[in-house]
């Protein structure tokens, strides 16, 4: 039976409190300002969703969100770019058959693991399909991947993507990073959850440093720019008569308005998806499923002895969460439209979304979509609010004192300052969170 | 000769570094392993600790320079040291004050302390920024090498130079008398003692009449001055960076663990595997194959196993592989 329907007052409160800093920053500051902020928020929201179902779901730790937004963007590279023929020619398939070598080599080490006993044989066994596998792969990818990264280095330099609609990205996005989710839980999950942090955080790290270095799959620090995008260009706007008309009759300048109205249909595309996923999220938290979840999440061991199998469950919502974030960074990519791996950057990408989901309340999905919201409002509204103050801070000082050079130039730092007090301020005073859990 | 020629390439560009980075995540890796013994969770904001050490150090360096006080040949930054250690202690004991003890009181669950441990990592990383900036920061000083490479070649005639920077030498030296100090304390004197019991099981401590947040309040303290002297000696080796600092987490963590969580042998121990896996993987042994071959004959590539820029790949690959088998690191580590 569902639950009775509350209207939880609290959290209208909240949100309608969010929707005036939104709104009060599109009046004092511009409307172009507020959207851009809007957008990314929806971002981060869809972020602080998954993350709540590893954490508010199951009790999971993953400090690894980083490396999963940056495979949604990489999926946005490779779903929607042009194929490069030429590099292709040069050289793809090698990198193909190299790629399925090393898989190969890894496959055939767990087989030998677990076939063989214990024992020399078997350490000797690994160690040469290892070590002679790893060489294999070597003399098979380099030569490969020096010819393809010399084609055109200036403009490609890499294989290119499928030349799809950008949009398809977005649930490939979610693919990409499931199964990396599902690798890295089938090897994971079963440490403690201190160890599944860090495991998550080098692996991360690792993902980054990939996508930083193998300039044959998205060019690599030279980044991929002009990535499709899924909504019209302002410039064709600025020069259709039916857009010229409506500017005209909203009485808006042509230009500004092509620039919001690219930032609306974005706002549109990303709500629509953030509003199945709460639905979704939704169901499933009320369903028995969800029921089962928070059972293995408050205790494991009388779980477990119920019959759940508890390492399953978690290896399942570590991929669905994964999966969720895989699909914001495709969407980030695509609002971006550019792909920089050198900016994906854990204090941004992992701490933020963690801020926002204990902030918003960890354990709900409409406590995540707040937070993500409100955080990333602050995020943004800091450095302006802090230059402010600092501005009041040294009004009395000497104009050219070293003291008030300095606390000026440091407003951009104020940030993670502001973030790490949020975050301990709620995780001490409100451990629930601002919605907290039903 | 050309067997020495290739000993000493790979001294100069393999043994020496790793075993300074080696020494430096040892240093780390003990704090980190105090931590999870005495207080039972993995600090992420010891990273940033370092930072704000190290930016202490710096700061009080650049004063006795400005003073015209320096220590000769030695880095300025020695003198500076105490006072960096003396700083950073009285930062996390505040922060132990103001966050961590209200939680202990209420024996919330260890991952609620790594995600206040988040907050503080935020909020020190914030503070390293707002006061010394983001960007590099120099502040070695004094004699640059201990043998430059000019004069190996000119005293041995080998056709290789090795440099051994003072850096290098200090560091080693530095992290072998902290290390001695750290076990004298922890097995000679009485608080080490009532220390390793309360890692060790706190129930009984408590019981013989351990005071726990003294235990904790000197363990910070500890924590303080390993943190400090492995900033500083990874800041002089190479450079002080607030985002570089906050990056050593992980190998620091990777050494932590891999050695075995709580086990301070395992810590200096897996902080060496980790900077020499490092350092080798990385390392294009093209010269040192040059050397020891044959004839005239060539080694086509550069034999690099992997770029440099997956030297955090290493280390992170070497401790999946450690937990995959043993899964409380080399030497037992705890697992709580």
């Amino acid at each position: 039976m569902a639950p009775a329907k509350r209207v939880d007052t609290r959290a209208i409160l909240l949100f309608a409190f969010v929707a005036c800093l939104f709104v009060g920053t599109g009046v004092l500051q511009s409307w172009n300002t507020t959207l851009s902020i809007f957008n990314m928020a929806l971002v981060g929201a869809i972020m602080a969703l998954g993350v709540n179902m590893q954490w508010g779901y199951a009790g999971l730790f993953n400090v690894g969100v980083m490396g999963f937004v940056a495979l949604g963007g990489l999926a946005a590279v490779l779903v929607s770019m042009d194929p490069v023929d030429e590099a292709w020619a040069a050289g793809g398939l090698q990198i193909l058959l190299a790629l399925v070598l090393g898989a190969a080599t890894i496959v055939l080490a767990i087989l030998a693991y677990a076939r063989l006993a214990a024992g020399p044989l078997r350490t000797l066994a690994m160690l040469v399909i290892l070590i002679g596998g790893f060489f294999l792969f070597r003399a098979v990818f380099d030569p490969a991947v020096a010819r393809v990264e010399a084609v055109n280095p200036a403009s490609t330099g890499y294989l290119g993507g499928l030349g799809l609609p950008v949009i398809l990205a977005w649930p490939m996005g979610g693919v990409l990073a499931a199964g990396a989710a599902w690798l890295i839980g089938k090897t994971a999950l079963g440490l403690r959850s201190d160890y599944l942090a860090i495991a998550t955080l080098g692996i991360a790290e690792i993902i980054i440093a990939v996508m930083k270095n193998e300039d044959w799959l998205a060019r690599g620090v030279k980044n991929v720019t002009t990535i499709p995008r899924p909504v019209p260009y302002e410039v064709d706007l600025q020069q259709s008569q039916w857009f010229i008309d409506l500017a005209d009759r909203l009485g808006a300048d042509v230009i500004t308005f092509s620039s919001i109205f690219v930032k609306l249909c974005y706002a549109s595309l990303f709500i629509v998806v953030l509003l199945a996923l709460i639905w979704l999220s939704e169901k499933a938290w009320n369903s028995p499923w969800g029921r089962m979840m928070r059972a293995i999440r408050d205790n494991e061991v009388s779980a477990s002895a119920m019959g759940k199998d508890v390492k399953a469950r978690h290896l399942q919502v570590f991929v669905l969460g994964s999966a969720v974030i895989g699909m914001a960074g495709a969407m980030m990519t695509t609002l971006d439209s550019q792909l920089v791996p050198g900016t994906y950057q854990p204090l941004r990408f992992t701490f933020l979304v963690w801020v926002m989901v204990i902030v918003g309340g960890s354990g709900n999905n409409w406590g995540a979509v707040l937070g993500g919201f409100l955080i990333w409002w602050l995020w943004i509204q800091v450095e302006p609010l802090g230059a402010l103050l600092m501005q009041g801070i040294t009004a009395g000082m000497d104009a050219d004192s070293w003291l008030r050079a300095h606390l000026l130039d440091s407003v951009a730092h104020m940030r993670l300052l502001t973030m790490g007090l949020i975050l301990l301020l709620v995780l001490r005073f409100s451990p629930r969170g601002l919605i907290p859990e039903r | 000769m050309d067997i020495l020629n290739a000993f000493v390439t790979l001294l100069n560009f393999v043994i020496i570094p790793a075993t300074a980075y080696g020494a430096q995540l040892a240093l780390g890796a003990l704090g980190v392993t105090l931590i999870y013994g005495i207080l039972r969770f993995s600090n992420f904001a010891h990273g940033d600790t370092m930072a704000f050490g190290t930016m202490v150090v710096i700061l009080c360096t650049w004063g006795l320079q400005g003073a015209g006080i320096t220590l000769g040949p030695l880095p300025t930054a020695l003198l500076a040291l105490p006072v960096g250690i003396a700083i950073t202690g009285l930062l996390v004991i505040g922060t132990d004050r103001a966050v961590y003890r209200f939680y202990r009181a209420k024996k919330a669950k260890p991952v609620i302390f790594v995600i206040a441990s988040l907050g503080v990592m935020f909020i020190m990383n914030g503070i390293v920024r707002f006061i010394i900036g983001v960007d590099d920061q120099r502040f070695a000083d004094g004699e640059r090498f201990i043998i430059s490479a000019r004069t190996f070649r000119d005293m041995t005639g080998l056709e290789e130079g090795l440099a051994f920077r003072t850096s290098q030498g200090l560091t080693i030296v530095v992290a072998i008398i902290a290390v001695v100090l750290l076990f004298w304390f922890l097995n000679r004197t009485r608080t080490g003692k009532s220390m390793r019991a309360f890692s060790d099981n706190e129930d009984l401590a408590l019981l013989s009449g351990i005071n726990p947040e003294r235990v904790v309040m000197i363990t910070w303290l500890i924590v303080a001055a390993l943190a400090t002297t492995a900033g500083t000696l990874y800041g002089l080796d190479k450079s002080f960076k607030a985002f570089t600092y906050f990056q050593l987490l992980l190998p620091i963590f990777a050494a932590a663990i891999v050695g075995g969580l709580g086990n301070p042998v395992g810590a200096i121990l897996g902080g060496f595997l980790i900077a020499f896996s490092e350092v080798g993987v990385t390392y294009a042994f093209r010269k040192v194959v040059e050397y020891l071959a044959p004839g005239d004959w060539q080694p086509e590539g550069l034999l690099q196993l992997l770029s440099t820029d997956y030297k955090f790949a290493v280390s992170f690959a070497i401790l999946l592989i450690v937990l995959l088998f043993r899964p409380t690191g080399i030497m037992k580590g705890k697992s709580v």
